[in-house]
């Protein structure tokens, strides 16, 4: 007598449950993380080499750049709107997570809107992430806790022409460090990505400026801005000003 | 001894595999609670067999070529099982050139690079490699493979563990790193104060704040956190030892001058037992080493961005800090781990 396996015969009872119906439409997205300087193509192989310049007119190094994303959620002109499941922990230094397909599926149909929140909000910084802390991503308490938004690592060569180091280090802004810490105001960001149609696996090539984290409205001179910037509110604010332009939704493929 | 014996039994097929008693890790709650979960290879499962016959291997100089010296020579428990030498002296009296690293959380090692420069991939390859060095135990597997298989007790205890007799490097390497994962530390006093157990000094606590403060100690973005109870983040940093190199480190294993001078973050557990400090031995107290990153850091077209006012020798910690932060750092010693 033949065996047939439990997961098969699911597999087997699920196929044919769909031949039955109407069609499904669920589709899982794709989301890939690019980046550029000013619209040359940037990946790990650029790292640990002063060869950017930005608005200010440092001259400098990337040698660890690592950021998360979450909240990617689906606007429907109605109002509804589908939030998919996760974050994703974007490691251009090690080449890791540069692609992220959320579990949750997406109806397909057209979105008035698509978009994703560049580090936490404050609700879900709040939370617990074994992989996070892991990957020693946490803000100390000392400063509100939660997770660092980016990691921005690199050197440049100061005013008296030497290298020296930086850490553009984006956290949520915290104006009085200590036991109670108050925050000025909210500096995750909500990158809106634009209206889209969904027929099928979609793709969406993301892509991030890097220079722009220098440049407007806050043109950004490293010799006064380097190290030690996550206490500095003002720093911190600066950065999600910034930050507003770095990201833009290259091409979708489905 | 319990051994069960599974069968698989297919339609034209029935295959018997021996499998030892199961002991899994038993995992500490702060790391259930903020870390993922260790690293235990499907091809070797942590049984209670493998355990017990590592453990012999690990203590038992029969896997050198004179019989003089056992893996616990170097690796001691009283030192939260390194050196307490700067340079350990192998059997024929070398001296090895970088500093015996400590062996505990190993589990944790999530991308499972070994040594100081990452040089081995996996725990069970780690474990391979002393016996041959010839720095080190100086031996040959063939002649190992063949003490251990002439021995009154070993052929029983590899077919325990393993259901074989037939004692290979492969198993040898197998049971030791099954012994190693289960060197877990995780009861120092600041495990202690975490769980509510116990209660920090002043000075212990204001030693957390300068460590987790990016203006003064900014330790935490590669030494953990009360987030992160390995206290390292198992990568590899230039820390600012050098102005040049003579050991490469990282970059002797990558090939990439971006790498040199790189070592991996030991974790700064059991510091009270593991003296000297560093890759190479070089700082014989903790006032050293705090010191160093105070005041000593020396520059180099590699030393990590994460180092701070290099200009100046570093953070420029206050005498009161420094004790404070030295206090909080003995506080993450674990002795139950070395009594036990």
């Amino acid at each position: 007598m033949k065996r047939i396996s439990l997961p098969l015969l699911f597999l087997l009872m699920l196929s044919s449950a769909c031949s039955n119906n109407d069609k499904v439409d669920l589709t899982h997205v794709t989301f890939n993380f690019n980046h550029n300087w000013d619209g040359t193509a940037v990946t790990n192989t650029d790292f640990n080499a002063i060869k950017f310049t930005n608005a200010y007119g440092n001259q400098l190094s990337i040698e660890r750049l690592r950021y998360l994303i979450s909240k990617i959620t689906f606007h429907k002109s109605d109002g509804k709107i589908i939030v998919l499941e996760g974050y994703n922990l974007v490691d251009v230094t090690n080449n890791e997570n540069l692609s992220f397909m959320p579990s949750t599926f997406v109806t397909t149909g057209e979105y008035s809107n698509i978009s994703f929140t560049f580090g936490f909000n404050n609700e879900d910084n709040m939370n617990n992430y074994t992989d996070l802390n892991t990957a020693s991503w946490i803000v100390p308490d000392m400063l509100g806790g939660g997770y660092h938004y980016m990691q921005f690592d690199g050197k440049f060569l100061n005013d008296a022409n030497k290298e020296q180091g930086f850490n553009y280090h984006a956290i949520r802004a915290v104006d009085n460090p200590g036991e109670n810490p108050s925050f000025p105001q909210d500096t995750f960001i909500v990158v809106n990505l634009g209206p889209t149609t969904i027929t099928s696996n979609a793709t969406f090539n993301i892509e991030m400026n890097i220079a722009e984290w220098f440049k407007t409205p806050n043109t950004w001179n490293l010799n006064e801005l380097n190290q030690a910037l996550m206490p500095n509110s003002a720093a911190q604010i600066m950065m999600n000003e910034n930050g507003q332009n770095v990201f833009s939704l290259e091409s979708v493929n489905q | 001894m319990l051994a069960l014996l599974f069968c698989f039994s297919c339609e034209n097929e029935s295959v018997e595999q021996y499998v030892a008693t199961p002991s899994p890790l038993q995992i500490p709650k702060l790391f259930a609670d903020n870390i993922i979960p260790p690293i235990i290879p499907i091809d070797n499962p942590q049984t209670q067999e493998g355990i017990t016959l590592g453990k012999k291997l690990f203590f038992d100089p029969i896997l050198s070529g004179n019989n003089t010296q056992a893996c616990a020579d170097c690796h001691a428990p009283e030192n939260a099982f390194s050196d307490s030498a700067k340079f350990s002296e192998g059997i024929n009296g070398n001296l090895g050139s970088r500093n015996s690293m400590p062996l505990f959380n190993l589990a944790w090692n999530y991308d499972e690079k070994f040594f100081w420069d990452g040089n081995t991939f996996s725990l069970e390859h780690q474990a391979f490699v002393p016996v041959s060095d010839p720095n080190e135990m100086n031996s040959n597997w063939k002649d190992v493979q063949l003490k251990l298989q002439q021995d009154s007790e070993y052929p029983n205890l590899f077919k325990n563990a393993f259901g074989t007799s037939n004692i290979d490097s492969t198993l040898v390497a197998k049971a030791i790193a099954q012994f190693e994962r289960t060197l877990i530390s995780a009861n120092s006093k600041f495990d202690q104060y975490l769980l509510g157990e116990t209660e920090l000094t002043s000075n212990e606590l204001n030693g957390f704040n300068v460590f987790m403060d990016e203006t003064k100690g900014d330790c935490f973005h590669c030494h953990g956190s009360d987030k992160n109870p390995l206290w390292t983040d198992n990568s590899f940093h230039n820390n600012g030892l050098d102005n040049t190199f003579t050991d490469l480190g990282l970059g002797a294993v990558t090939g990439d001058p971006a790498d040199n001078g790189k070592f991996k973050s030991p974790s700064l557990r059991n510091l009270a037992f593991t003296a000297p400090y560093m890759h190479d031995g070089r700082f014989a107290t903790l006032e050293e080493v705090i010191n160093h990153y105070s005041e000593g850091l020396k520059t180099s077209a590699t030393i990590d961005p994460l180092m701070k006012k290099i200009n100046q020798g570093g953070v420029n910690l206050s005498d009161s800090d420094k004790a404070d932060l030295k206090a909080f750092l003995l506080s993450l010693s674990d002795y139950d781990f070395i009594i036990h």
